[in-house]
């Protein structure tokens, strides 16, 4: 049985559809990565699968005592409310202050305990969420866009940090992105999101579907090329920069 | 002791603000202060339907100040123009029962006490109802402290743990209610919601968890309460806006004092 599993979900508001028929199941240790445009339903879903959202039709169902750690796509702490990292990591339950130092180092923010949490710059206080989410030692990790604000390497050393979380706790993670080149090779399954289900699979499988060229495009031959087309500026310094076109995708 | 009507004030000062320190941080962290605005407002029309049916005030004031924000809290779940909803309802309750007062027969009140509060009048039994409901609102607040600061940070972060943020908004809401109807008798109607944001205000730049922001706020009003006091009887003034003027005082100097760290550190 999946830890989680929503079956033919309907949600919309404001007479507008935002998801329809959408069925997802998420299994123990994988990697689950949710794709689409702006304006697709995905942080939708993600609300919907850990309950904040309560779908029109279908539903969602839980295995019973499932413990899910939560990024959200951004936190906003009204200024008025002073707390440090150490207080917030204690919500809503007390934790062990060693497993709490622990989470940090595991997230990469050793040491920040004591700091305000309004005093931490962007990637520190996302990967501060991260730590709060990994210490419970959640069953499902579920992720929305958690790697908004960080630069390109700040981006790919937070999604090792996350596949070193899932290798520690073997818990399942299911995450919302759009930086497509990342999510491609680090995920198990990507689902493919636009309103209902476009196309699903293992990345090279949901990269050559039409459905998934028609959404992002097919200039550049798909994320995947677009990645190996980014890496290859990296090596070509020497060269007239004007010059790239030849670069193709093609290639 | 209680015999001297200048404890019994002290005493009713205290636990009020005690109350209304604790839940002012929610308050603030909450971004309600219109919301307790709109239901101390709605304390005036209580006032009025109590003296016309004969129960206590503190019944008529809780009943109103419940219902009010039972409402309020039913419309912001709805998404509408909470803001104007609150306008229309906090001064429209205010003004119905400013009329209401003055149309209940054979009754020569005055008005100002409900206003402004009367804290020199305060019986035993006002006493115990103050004390009783403070002690009430601070259990609550004790006992929902985590969840209520996890829904505070984040509804989302809330239903991720298995927390509803909605039920732990109703509990907040049902509380200021009870502070409301608690704290009319001292600071009257229309300086409630002062009561509740001065010192959780003046706290905030001085603590480094909401704990200690809120034990710092509750001590900010007790002291408000007791100089306030003070000053009314030494100058011959009314108590309720003595004690709002103190709080009010103690947080400008909180805000020098803040402004001048910055200064130093810059």
């Amino acid at each position: 049985m999946s830890l989680i599993e929503a079956q033919n979900v309907d949600f919309g508001h404001g007479g507008q559809r935002v998801l329809q028929g959408v069925s997802l199941a998420l299994n123990a240790g994988e990697i689950v990565t949710i794709v689409g445009p702006n304006g697709s339903g995905k942080s939708t879903l993600l609300r919907v699968m850990i309950g904040a959202l309560k779908p029109q039709k279908g539903k969602v169902t839980r295995q019973d005592g499932l413990r899910i750690g939560y990024v959200p796509q951004k936190l906003h702490i009204d200024p008025t409310l002073p707390i440090t990292v150490d207080r917030f990591l204690n919500l809503p339950q007390r934790v062990d202050p060693t497993a709490a130092k622990q989470a940090l180092a595991t997230a990469g923010v050793a040491g920040v305990g004591n700091r305000q949490m309004s005093q931490l710059s962007g990637g520190q206080f996302q990967r501060v969420l991260l730590a709060r989410a990994i210490l419970p030692k959640p069953h499902v990790l579920m992720l929305d866009e958690a790697t908004q604000g960080l630069d390109q390497p700040g981006s790919a050393a937070f999604y090792r940090q996350i596949d070193a979380v899932r290798r520690d706790l073997g818990c399942a993670v299911l995450m919302v992105s759009h930086e497509l080149h990342v999510v491609m090779s680090a995920s198990d399954r990507v689902i493919c999101l636009n309103g209902h289900i476009c196309c699903e699979g293992t990345p090279e499988v949901v990269s050559a579907a039409p459905a998934y060229r028609e959404l992002f495009g097919t200039g550049t031959g798909g994320a995947l090329a677009l990645y190996r087309h980014d890496h290859d500026h990296g090596h070509d310094h020497d060269h007239d920069h004007d010059g790239h076109h030849h670069h193709k995708a093609a290639e | 002791m209680l015999d001297d009507f200048l404890v019994r004030a002290a005493l009713a000062g205290v636990g009020t603000a005690i109350a209304a320190g604790l839940l002012g941080c929610f308050v603030v962290w909450r971004r309600m202060a219109y919301f307790g605005d709109a239901t101390a407002h709605a304390a005036v029309l209580g006032v009025a339907l109590a003296l016309l049916f004969g129960t206590s005030i503190t019944l008529g004031v809780g009943a109103v100040a419940l219902l009010m924000a039972v409402l309020i809290h039913g419309l912001s779940g709805q998404g509408a123009a909470v803001d104007t909803m609150l306008g229309v309802l906090a001064h429209g309750a205010l003004a119905l029962g400013l009329v209401a007062v003055t149309l209940i027969p054979g009754q020569r009140i005055d008005l100002d006490a409900y206003l402004f509060g009367d804290v020199l009048s305060v019986t035993r039994t006002d006493l115990a109802v103050i004390w009783g409901g403070g002690a009430v609102v601070v259990a609550t607040l004790w006992w929902h402290w985590s969840a209520m600061l996890t829904a505070t940070l984040s509804s989302d972060l809330a239903y991720a743990a298995g927390i509803n943020p909605r039920r732990e908004q109703l509990v907040l809401t049902l509380l200021l209610a009870a502070v409301v109807a608690v704290a009319i008798k001292v600071v009257g109607a229309l300086l409630i919601t002062a009561l509740l944001i001065i010192p959780a205000a003046a706290a905030r730049n001085y603590a480094s968890t909401p704990e200690r922001m809120a034990l710092l706020s509750m001590a900010i009003g007790a002291l408000s309460a007791i100089a306030g006091l003070r000053l009314a009887v030494i100058f011959d003034t009314t108590v309720g806006p003595a004690i709002i003027c103190v709080a009010a005082s103690i947080f400008a100097v909180s805000a020098m004092g803040t402004a001048l760290r910055r200064l130093r550190s810059a």
